[in-house]
């Protein structure tokens, strides 16, 4: 695990997460490594996040990028936006966290976690 | 201990597992038993999804670790509403939540529903998924055209598996007796029939892909139906969009030189019909089965997704050997004493707090009806356990008394017969399907009965 590796290192990329509370987390993933698979190894408690373990079958890793950021992800298969569309809180610079892979360049990057807003049509009394 | 709070959840799939998960997260103390009807957990991952998209199984490894959570027990093969009442379930526990999902089935109330050759599309994806329920459904697919109404998930699933080459399907763990009758099929040519247009489709654009691009098969799409499609599409959301845009690229586009060649090679097609709706099954001759749907042409009144579809009076025949209606799954109600809106086929409830009985929720397609794909219930599950920690908090559900769990509902169930079946016994059942899935060379091989899965439990 993560633990025993030096806590600086050259070669890790810094992310910024932001959580569903608007709290700020930082890690370090290597490059390679999605940003799934780097809000696994570091334990981040996001609900429900990686439901298909990164098989491109849910959209509950969907992340939220800066404009700037969103530009140098690099290409979007037909699949991904595929399964985007069904995302609560779709934007413009939205992207599915499994299918990015970390970069040097992409060094102290800002990924939002969008809140899980229920659709108000469920709740209430039922009645829509 | 006796003095923690005790939740039970009916009903063992994703609404069910994503509550447990959520409680047992968020607090220390609770502890929460899963009661399920069938020996097996995980309800629809296991017979809704179809075989062909493993991918979306993996929740089950969450489901698995929520299972095995020590504050977390499984009690299969009991079936609440007849094996235990939710008052005694109300009796034992803090909290009971509902997640017993959408086991009916709405029908089209048209003459010759009830015709051999006519199936439910819940039924016909329960027996290639192998519910017990449905093992002896053996639909008769000798003929050339199905015909599947209703143009959502289920009945693309239903389409798919209809038109897949047989080397796809036996490398997934559709069910052997589903697998041999379908490499004998007949079947040429489905349509997947709406009553209203292009742009209220209810389908995903995954799912529409998948059809684009099935191995040796071509679109049959009737170029009218997209009249002022291409115009509309401007003004709406980006779904709706990109799914339209494709549906119009399959209908009307000149197909590439490659695509070409696919289409003209393939042995199967299928086709959407859109502005039909079911009038009648007509029978064959001898009025032993259905042998052609007669369908209403409709047309729209209004735009968009609240647009209505209107009858124009006019009326067309198509023969077909197959009718699969997938125009949706509705829940049931289980006990007489909990409140139930059967119009809406829900239990009727606020934010999950099911409406005037207290200490009992919702969760899942029982709360919301039967939409969304299971990242929609993972949400309304997190949802309703929020609600439920949120009353814990507020003192509005009081867990100050002592109460027995399960030790309150054991002893209920072997005075009536009924012996659950543990998440350990579930481990042998899939061990046992693994083990026999890959002496096929499948990832599994269901089994197909109760009492299969009882006596692979109690070995
Ligand atoms: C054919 C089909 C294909 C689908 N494919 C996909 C897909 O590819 N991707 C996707 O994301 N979503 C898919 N879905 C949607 C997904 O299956 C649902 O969102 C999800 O399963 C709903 O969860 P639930 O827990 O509310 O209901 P269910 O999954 O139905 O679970 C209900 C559980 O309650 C049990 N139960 C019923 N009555 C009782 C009782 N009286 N006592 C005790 N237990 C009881 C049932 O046996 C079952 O295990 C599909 C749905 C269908 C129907
Ligand atoms: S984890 Fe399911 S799509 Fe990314």
């Amino acid at each position: 695990t993560t633990s025993t590796q030096p806590l600086r290192s050259d070669n890790k990329v810094t992310v910024h997460f932001i959580n569903r509370d608007g709290e700020k987390i930082t890690v370090k993933g290597s490059p390679g490594d999605s940003l799934l698979d780097v809000v696994i190894d570091q334990d981040l408690d996001f609900d429900g996040f990686g439901a298909c373990e990164g098989t491109l079958a849910c959209s509950t890793c969907h992340l939220i990028f800066e404009e700037e950021v969103y530009k140098q992800l690099g290409p979007v298969t037909d699949e991904e936006m595929d399964m985007l569309d069904l995302a609560y809180g779709l934007t413009d610079t939205s992207r599915l966290g499994c299918q990015i892979c970390l970069t040097k360049s992409l060094e102290g990057m800002v990924a939002r976690v969008p809140e899980s807003v229920s659709d108000i049509r469920q709740s209430g009394d039922g009645s829509s | 201990n006796k003095n923690t709070p005790k939740v039970c959840i009916v009903g063992a799939g994703p609404a069910g597992f994503y509550t447990a998960q959520h409680l047992i997260k968020s607090r220390q103390d609770v502890e929460v038993d899963i009661y399920e009807r069938l020996p097996v957990p995980f309800g629809l991952v296991r017979f809704g999804v179809a075989p062909d998209h493993p991918e979306v199984k993996n929740v089950i490894n969450t489901f698995t670790q929520t299972a095995q959570h020590s504050r977390c027990s499984f009690y299969g093969n009991v079936n609440v509403g007849t094996d235990v009442s939710v008052k005694e379930l109300q009796q034992a526990y803090h909290a009971v939540v509902l997640s017993y999902g959408a086991e009916g089935n709405r029908r089209m109330g048209v003459p010759g529903e009830d015709l051999a050759g006519v199936h439910a599309a819940k039924d016909f994806v329960g027996w290639y998924n192998g519910l017990p329920d449905n093992r002896k459904l053996h639909p008769d697919l000798s003929c050339e055209t199905a015909v599947i109404l209703g143009q959502g998930n289920v009945a693309l699933d239903v389409a798919r598996i209809l038109l897949s080459p047989m080397d796809m399907l036996k490398k997934t763990d559709i069910t052997q007796p589903a697998l041999d009758l379908l490499a004998e099929s007949r079947i040429r040519r489905v349509l997947i029939v709406g009553r209203r247009g292009p742009m209220q489709i209810a389908c995903t654009i995954k799912e529409v892909r998948e059809m684009v691009n099935l191995p040796d098969t071509r679109p049959e799409m009737v170029a009218a139906d997209f009249k002022g499609i291409a115009e509309a599409v401007k003004e709406v959301p980006r779904p709706r969009k990109r799914l339209t845009e494709l549906l119009l690229k399959t209908a009307l586009d000149v197909p590439t030189e490659k695509e070409q060649e696919k289409r003209s090679k393939a042995s199967r097609v299928w086709g959407f019909r859109f502005f039909r709706s079911p009038v009648e099954v007509l029978p064959a001759p001898d009025l032993s089965r259905a042998a052609a749907i007669r369908l209403a042409v409709n047309r729209l009144e209004g735009s968009g997704e609240g647009a209505s579809a209107v009858p124009t009076g006019e009326v067309e025949d198509v023969p077909c050997g197959l009718v699969i209606s997938s125009i949706g799954y509705k829940s049931l109600p289980i006990d007489p004493l909990l409140p139930f809106d059967s119009r809406k086929a829900i239990v009727p409830n606020t934010m999950g707090r099911v409406q005037k009985t207290a200490g009992v929720y919702c969760s899942g397609w029982l709360k919301t009806g039967p939409t969304g794909v299971i990242g929609t219930t993972m949400n309304n599950s997190f949802d309703t356990a929020r609600a439920l920690l949120e009353d814990m908090d507020s003192g509005a559900l009081d867990v100050s008394s002592a109460k027995p769990g399960s030790q309150g509902v054991t002893p209920l169930l072997e005075k009536r017969g009924v012996k659950p079946v543990e998440f350990s016994d579930w481990e042998k059942i899939d061990n046992e399907e693994i083990k026999r899935g890959v002496a096929m060379g499948k990832p599994r091989e269901k089994l197909l009965s109760v009492d299969e899965m009882l006596h692979v439990a109690r070995t």
